[in-house]
């Protein structure tokens, strides 16, 4: 029982933290809303040259092999910059996917996960829990649930219908595609098991990004208040400032467990993996809503303006609130599991099989 | 990370499982805020001594086992499930036995450890007084130094356990020329010493779980202080540490209630689902005792490497005593017209008495250092907002 990272994980999380502190910062994020595509290909071969493209792709495929722990502490900072190129989709759960197809898609692997490794490919995915795929636009690959079988596309093949997000940085699309004999590369028996593997790494990347952008909007919001002076003294130092940040922090404090248990879950394979998962999700989606209300409420009048960068942040949370899954859809996975006559429920069990 | 326990972990919890399945009460104890409780629990204290789970933490030669963290929190989820008597001398072994540990001398590690390990003394705490609640440093009891004794004048209030327990810490200002964190001292006080006097106090729920302790010239040895003099806030400092963090609140304790919760929940679902809002409520709560435990192993973990508890103790207790309130106000809506009767009221059907806890629990974002406390404690030094 030890439930802490390894010294190599936080110094992995360390390098990239500062790469991305000095490379992606919020002027460049409002750059990137005005352009077509939001993306940024020099982004992109800055994630590429970190050998985030690679962490977990096999090493027989060129890549690091690295886990689903890896994984939460670069979400967690994917989150906290605002980073919105595909990384977790192509690197993460796309690579996952491709990995785990059958031996009759041995020459697709092949090809795919090489070219994901290197930076080479970005895909997109779709599932039905999302009426949009998001970064369908610059996706060389689309992975598609059809029926739990697993279709791949390339973009060519489909037709995208842009649809706008409250979140500038989020580019979101419907797509039309039809699915056919030379796409399918799972069938859906195979592809139930690959799918929910695929949607419980999106709930936990969604889940890390909000851990992230928790402690940016903290942060951000720590910052205004021991700037801003009213009666003489910093806002920060009044307890109805105080306490509203502290509500935050003490639910971040307990939701955060929540999230590292379920990546070594998901990892593991634990048959609990879908619990565990959807309990992070909806801990982080209740405190991610918490501390977007409470810090814009810290900044005043200024907490509702453009000029802010809090608003980059909070409207990601915003936006997040029911991707790959909505508090309903998890609290029914959670009620599956705590309501069902069969369910052990003392003590002893938190860490049970 | 590896969160999967270990042979002897898993061995360990065998054993204590067995052990509690053949000693634990088969009817509970009476509230050990009553005479007849109290000895009751003092004897089941004697118990877990003699099979040496009084405190499994303690070294081998106090009456321990050596365990750590992670046992312990083994030891508490055996304890919980088996739904064993609460610790009347919690405040002698989760608060003063690790700050004796950490600050006694010698002699008083042997003097004192063991007899708290049995429950031959049970511990009352002395914080509090009228003027010094939330603002613990305006603490104005006087130990004034006569020879090599101390003369104790003035009054506690709040103290908990002190009506049948054998003695009282706390703090005291040794020095009568300092103000504020200055000039405490720690000191130990054997409640049948003369010049006390300790007048009960009655609770929301009709019982004396605390009182109020008045000093008359009450004469302590000077070998009874703990740590230096005049150190006494820093000691203080370390006790509460210890109380709002890891030891008095385990995971487990909330946890069972969760689980019992959930029970309750299933065995009245027609009359709850009339509520869409309850059953929410329920999967909620048992979340969240499962994020304090989580929560809890992490630290734990951090503490066997090396690492330290800090500021987040005090997300720990604003978290537990605010899901103790939601559990308990969950359990109040599922019981409806139920609610309101009294532990002692016959009644069919699962429903059980949740009453006693629904009370106990009004209380816990107040005692301990209150959570509007706990909050500044944060912004200020988790979230280095300014003063």
């Amino acid at each position: 029982m030890d439930f802490t990272f390894t010294e190599d994980q936080l110094a992995l999380r360390a390098n990239v933290r500062s790469v991305f502190m000095k490379e992606v910062a919020p002027e460049l994020l409002r750059e990137l809303w005005e352009t077509d595509s939001g993306r940024s290909a020099e982004l992109w071969q800055l994630v590429t040259e970190q050998g985030l493209t690679a962490l977990s792709v096999p090493e027989e495929y060129g890549g690091l092999g690295l886990s689903d722990i890896d994984w939460v502490l670069m979400a967690q900072e994917v989150g906290y910059y605002g980073l919105t190129e595909p990384l977790i989709d192509t690197s993460w759960v796309g690579a996952a996917l491709i990995a785990a197809l059958p031996e009759s898609a041995a020459a697709f692997k092949d090809v795919w996960l090489a070219r994901i490794a290197h930076g080479e490919a970005k895909l997109a995915i779709g599932h039905p829990l999302n009426p949009l795929v998001e970064n369908a636009h610059v996706a060389d690959l689309l992975l598609l649930n059809h029926g739990d079988e697993v279709h791949a596309v390339p973009r060519a093949q489909v037709t995208l219908t842009a649809h706008a997000s409250l979140d500038a940085s989020r580019r979101l699309f419907a797509v039309e595609w039809t699915p056919s004999e030379a796409t399918r590369l799972a069938s859906a028996n195979v592809g139930r098991t690959l799918w929910a593997d695929a949607l419980n790494r999106s709930v936990l990347a969604v889940a890390a990004q909000l851990s992230g952008l928790v402690t940016r909007v903290l942060d951000l919001a720590i910052d205004y208040t021991a700037e801003r002076k009213q009666f003489g003294k910093p806002i920060g130092s009044f307890q109805a400032v105080k306490h509203l940040l502290a509500d935050v922090a003490v639910e971040l404090e307990f939701a955060k467990p929540a999230l590292f248990r379920a990546a070594v879950s998901l990892a593991n394979g634990h048959s609990l993996a879908g619990l565990h998962v959807s309990h992070a999700r909806l801990a982080l989606a209740d405190t991610a809503a918490l501390a977007a209300r409470h810090t814009m409420q810290v900044h005043g009048a200024m907490g509702y303006t453009w000029e802010l960068d809090l608003q980059i942040f909070m409207k990601r949370i915003w936006a997040l609130a029911a991707v790959w899954g909505d508090k309903a859809y998890h609290l029914a996975r959670v009620a599956d599991h705590v309501l069902a006559e069969s369910t052990v429920l003392d003590p002893s069990q938190t860490f049970a099989a | 990370m590896e969160l999967d326990y270990t042979d002897k972990q898993r061995a360990f919890r065998a054993e204590i499982r067995a052990w509690l399945a053949e000693h634990v009460p088969k009817q509970p104890l009476p509230s050990f805020d009553t005479e007849e409780g109290f000895q009751a629990h003092r004897d089941w204290e004697r118990t877990l001594f003699e099979g040496r789970w009084s405190m499994v933490t303690w070294p081998q030669e106090l009456g321990g086992r050596g365990c750590d963290l992670i046992e312990w929190l083994i030891f508490e989820e055996e304890y919980w499930r088996a739904g064993a008597p609460l610790r009347v001398n919690q405040n002698g072994v989760f608060l003063l036995g690790p700050t004796i540990m950490d600050y006694g001398s010698d002699e008083q590690r042997q003097r004192f450890l063991p007899r708290i390990a049995s429950g031959d003394d049970v511990w009352a705490q002395g914080w509090s007084e009228p003027n010094a609640g939330s603002d613990m440093a305006a603490i104005r009891t006087k130990a004034v130094r006569d020879g090599d004794h101390y003369v104790i004048n003035g009054q506690k209030t709040w103290s908990t356990r002190a009506v049948w327990a054998d003695w009282l810490f706390g703090l005291f200002r040794t020095d009568p020329e300092s103000s504020r964190h200055h000039g405490l001292s720690f000191v130990l006080v054997p409640l049948d010493t003369p010049g006390i006097t300790v007048r009960p106090i009655r609770q929301l729920n009709g019982e004396t779980g605390f009182a109020e302790v008045f000093f008359d010239d009450v004469r302590v040895p000077v070998e009874n202080r703990l740590g230096d003099e005049g150190a006494g806030w820093s000691v203080a400092m370390a006790t509460a540490g210890f109380e709002r963090g890891l030891m008095l609140r385990s995971p487990a304790r909330f946890q069972a209630t969760a689980a019992a919760l959930v029970r309750l929940y299933q065995a009245n679902r027609e009359q709850a689902d009339r509520d869409p809002a309850i059953r929410n409520a329920v999967l909620d709560a048992w979340l969240r005792a499962e994020a304090y435990a989580l929560a809890t192993y992490r630290t734990a973990s951090r503490l066997i490497q090396g690492g330290e508890i800090g500021a987040e103790a005090s997300t720990n207790k604003i978290f537990w005593s605010e899901l103790d309130l939601k559990m308990h106000d969950a359990a109040q809506a599922i019981l409806g017209a139920h609610g309101e009767l009294v532990a002692s009221v016959p009644r069919e059907g699962a429903i059980g008495s949740w009453i006693d806890g629904f009370l106990f629990a009004q209380a816990g974002p107040i005692y301990a250092g209150t959570n509007e406390i706990q909050r500044n404690i944060i912004a200020e030094r988790l979230l280095g907002m300014p003063r």
